[in-house]
């Protein structure tokens, strides 16, 4: 996809170094030169768009740890510590937290394109399988960042959640016990906590630079599902693409920043602004909301291991999404049945979180089993069948004659006038 | 496809209606009773805080909740603090020059007490936690400086939560003042299980029986400004005082913020017509 490189260094610091580390030609030929489907909507920006996040995350994150201090005595004052004390602390710290959400907000879109699009499908497989792992590298992050403020809904969801391995048969209680590092939720879980909410960020580095570099070797998937067949369906990343992710990434900002200032706790608890008490359990314990479908999954069934199996299982599941979709053609919008499938299935998602953020009694048990029954049966069966039985719309010939086709003769009238 | 369309939003409302009726009899079994709206003038995108209101407050905690709630996170400074009260230095000075603390160990290797200063926490009227329960019936008076933030004063059913409390946000504010001026007497069928020693209050938490006494009473404080001290002003000014107290910095991130959004409005302008421009050239 990449082709022969283009970069031809004019200056010669530039020429220099290339001759002996070719890194300037790799950032050349990656984000100036790299070609991209002329064809791609906004739905597609979120991959940049997670690329900022991520980075304003780490950041963030590692000026709060100037300033944190991870121990169970001080860690719910050194927060406050930071909001009322240190220089801008208090944006600082909102921004990191309602950037986490905003991070998740960005990764579901992004998921969910691609699942629009049918981005998984041959030949990007492990492409797929990278953002899948991106995305449970994400959740842990998520989940461990949580805990470490310390209050009442980071002890309740830490002790919750890594309750949920006692389920193990047989090494259950030795499991959890290792998790903790000791016999309850204490000073040494928080550590841990800490140390692999520092750690796993820079694992979450390396695995986006594979899935980028696996982007780039089979080239980014587009609306109509058609492999780029020549010059004709392309433009250059630098200008196009980086000034539609730009002006994207900057609307994506003021709503994220009017967040930050003017609604810090939305997104949050009430509750975690109470410090942690392992003699006061909460009325609710309710994960933060980017877990609550999974949640609402885990809590659809009675039996607790298989409760665990079937929460794990619905993201484990999408590793093997290429194979399970076996349709030959893969944007939506060729695909009429497929199509209000999806949209099903991101109704049933959205549903599944409504139920996780509910208290798991009368009805709404029956709609969390209803909602988890239709998951699986998508990914499993429907997916599947529909491949098989669907018939797709005709497929255009080429990218340039859909977006032909599109703009009508409008274009073609344009084009001499220029 | 247009009867579908009619007909999905025929299920939808009539679904949310029969469900919401449901939710909204489960509420009124709750007993907490949602507090009502007060307009804060530290609400909205330009609100601050009223200097004079907080410093009502201030006095009302000082004269009458401290003798229970300690304030964990405050100091004495933070009272002189641009975006608060605002009390000049020499203010702020005599202010904590009142309060006695334990300071040390000297040369000698003893603890010693001294006045305060304004680098000092707030006082604490119990020494630990036990002993705060002791003097109050079993009951622990919970520290008030992020009140306003970790309790909600407002509840709403599901469906219309999110939406609302965009809006309104979750009314901590509101419940201090709603706790503090909302004791009844207990309904009948209530009345009779009424636990000794406790009152009858629908918005409390963790009600609707709180050990905590009726604390404010008409003029309980005097007012520097000539506010008359009713029960409602006092408790209007204290959940002012202590929604500041829980939120230092409101006032700096909302302006910051104006700038911020209104800055990135500009930008995203800009490179619309930057892209619009350079894609021009390209059919797309």
């Amino acid at each position: 996809m990449s082709g022969h490189s283009t970069y031809n260094p004019t200056n010669p610091v530039m020429k220099w170094v290339d001759d002996r580390l070719p890194l300037p030609r790799l950032m050349y030929d990656s984000f100036v030169t790299y070609p991209v489907p002329r064809n791609l909507n906004y739905w597609y920006t979120f991959g940049g768009i997670l690329m900022i996040m991520m980075v304003s995350q780490i950041i963030t994150g590692i000026v709060l740890v100037m300033h944190y201090t991870p121990h169970v005595d001080f860690a719910f004052n050194s927060v406050e510590h930071i909001r009322r004390n240190v220089n801008y602390g208090n944006i600082l710290q909102k921004w990191h937290a309602v950037g986490a959400s905003f991070f998740f907000i960005a990764v579901y879109i992004h998921i969910a394109r691609g699942m629009y699009y049918g981005s998984y499908k041959a030949p990007r497989e492990i492409l797929w399988m990278l953002g899948v792992a991106i995305f449970l590298v994400m959740m842990a992050t998520g989940f461990m960042g949580y805990v470490l403020p310390w209050g009442q809904m980071s002890f309740w969801g830490a002790k919750v959640i890594t309750n949920l391995f006692s389920a193990v048969p047989f090494f259950g209680e030795p499991i959890v016990t290792w998790l903790w590092g000791g016999f309850s939720v204490d000073n040494a879980t928080l550590q841990r906590f800490f140390s692999l909410h520092y750690l796993l960020p820079f694992v979450l580095i390396g695995v986006v630079i594979l899935h980028v570099w696996a982007l780039h070797v089979t080239g980014q998937n587009n609306p109509t599902g058609v492999e780029v067949k020549s010059g004709q369906d392309t433009v250059a990343f630098t200008p196009y693409a980086t000034l539609k992710d730009s002006f994207a990434l900057c609307v994506f900002f003021v709503i994220f920043t009017a967040f930050v200032f003017y609604a810090p706790d939305y997104l949050g608890h009430s509750i975690n602004y109470e410090e942690a008490n392992p003699l006061s359990t909460p009325a609710h314990i309710v994960p933060e909301w980017y877990y609550l479908p999974f949640y609402a999954i885990l809590r659809a069934i009675p039996d607790k291991l298989l409760g665990v199996i079937a929460m794990f299982g619905s993201i484990a599941i999408w590793f093997i999404l290429p194979w399970l979709d076996t349709s030959k053609v893969r944007s939506a919008t060729y695909r009429p049945i497929y199509k209000q499938m999806f949209w099903i299935i991101m109704v049933v998602f959205f549903a599944l979180g409504v139920v996780g953020a509910n208290p798991p009694e009368g009805w709404w048990i029956t709609a969390g089993q209803i909602l988890t029954f239709y998951y699986f049966l998508h990914f499993l069966v429907l997916l599947p069948l529909v491949g098989l039985l669907e018939t797709p719309k005709p497929l255009p010939s080429s990218i340039s004659d859909a977006v032909l086709a599109k703009n009508g003769g409008k274009q073609a009238s344009a084009q001499p006038a220029e | 496809m247009k009867t579908t369309k009619t007909l999905l939003a025929a299920i939808v409302l009539g679904t949310s209606l029969v469900l919401g009726g449901g939710a909204a009899v489960k509420a009124a079994e709750g007993h907490i009773e949602n507090a009502p709206n007060i307009d804060f003038s530290f609400e909205g995108v330009f609100g601050k805080f009223d200097r004079a209101q907080l410093q009502r407050g201030f006095l009302v905690y000082k004269q009458v909740c401290s003798a229970c709630h300690a304030m964990d996170q405050m100091s004495y400074r933070n009272l002189g603090e641009p975006g608060g009260l605002e009390l000049t230095v020499d203010q702020v000075k005599a202010v904590a020059a009142e309060y006695e603390v334990t300071a040390g160990p000297n040369g000698e290797g003893d603890m010693f007490t001294r006045p305060a200063t304004p680098a000092d926490k707030f006082a604490k009227p119990f020494p630990n936690k036990q002993a705060a329960q002791n003097a109050n019936g079993g009951a622990y008076p919970p520290d008030l400086s992020l009140i306003t933030k970790k309790r909600e004063g407002f509840h709403y059913p599901w469906y219309v939560s999110p939406f609302i409390k965009l809006v309104t946000g979750n009314g901590g504010p509101e419940y201090v003042h709603a706790v503090l001026t909302g004791y009844k007497d207990a309904p009948a069928e209530l009345a009779k299980d009424a636990p000794e020693g406790k009152h009858f209050n629908p918005y409390f938490a963790a009600g609707p029986w709180i050990s905590m006494a009726p604390p404010l009473t008409e003029d309980a404080v005097e007012y520097a400004d000539g506010t008359k001290a009713t029960v409602d002003q006092m408790a209007t000014d204290v959940s002012a005082f202590l929604t500041w107290a829980g939120e230092p910095k409101m006032e700096e991130r909302k302006s910051m913020g104006f700038k911020v959004v209104l800055y990135l409005l500009l930008l995203s302008v800009l490179l619309y017509l930057t892209k619009k421009r350079v894609w021009g050239r390209e059919p797309h």
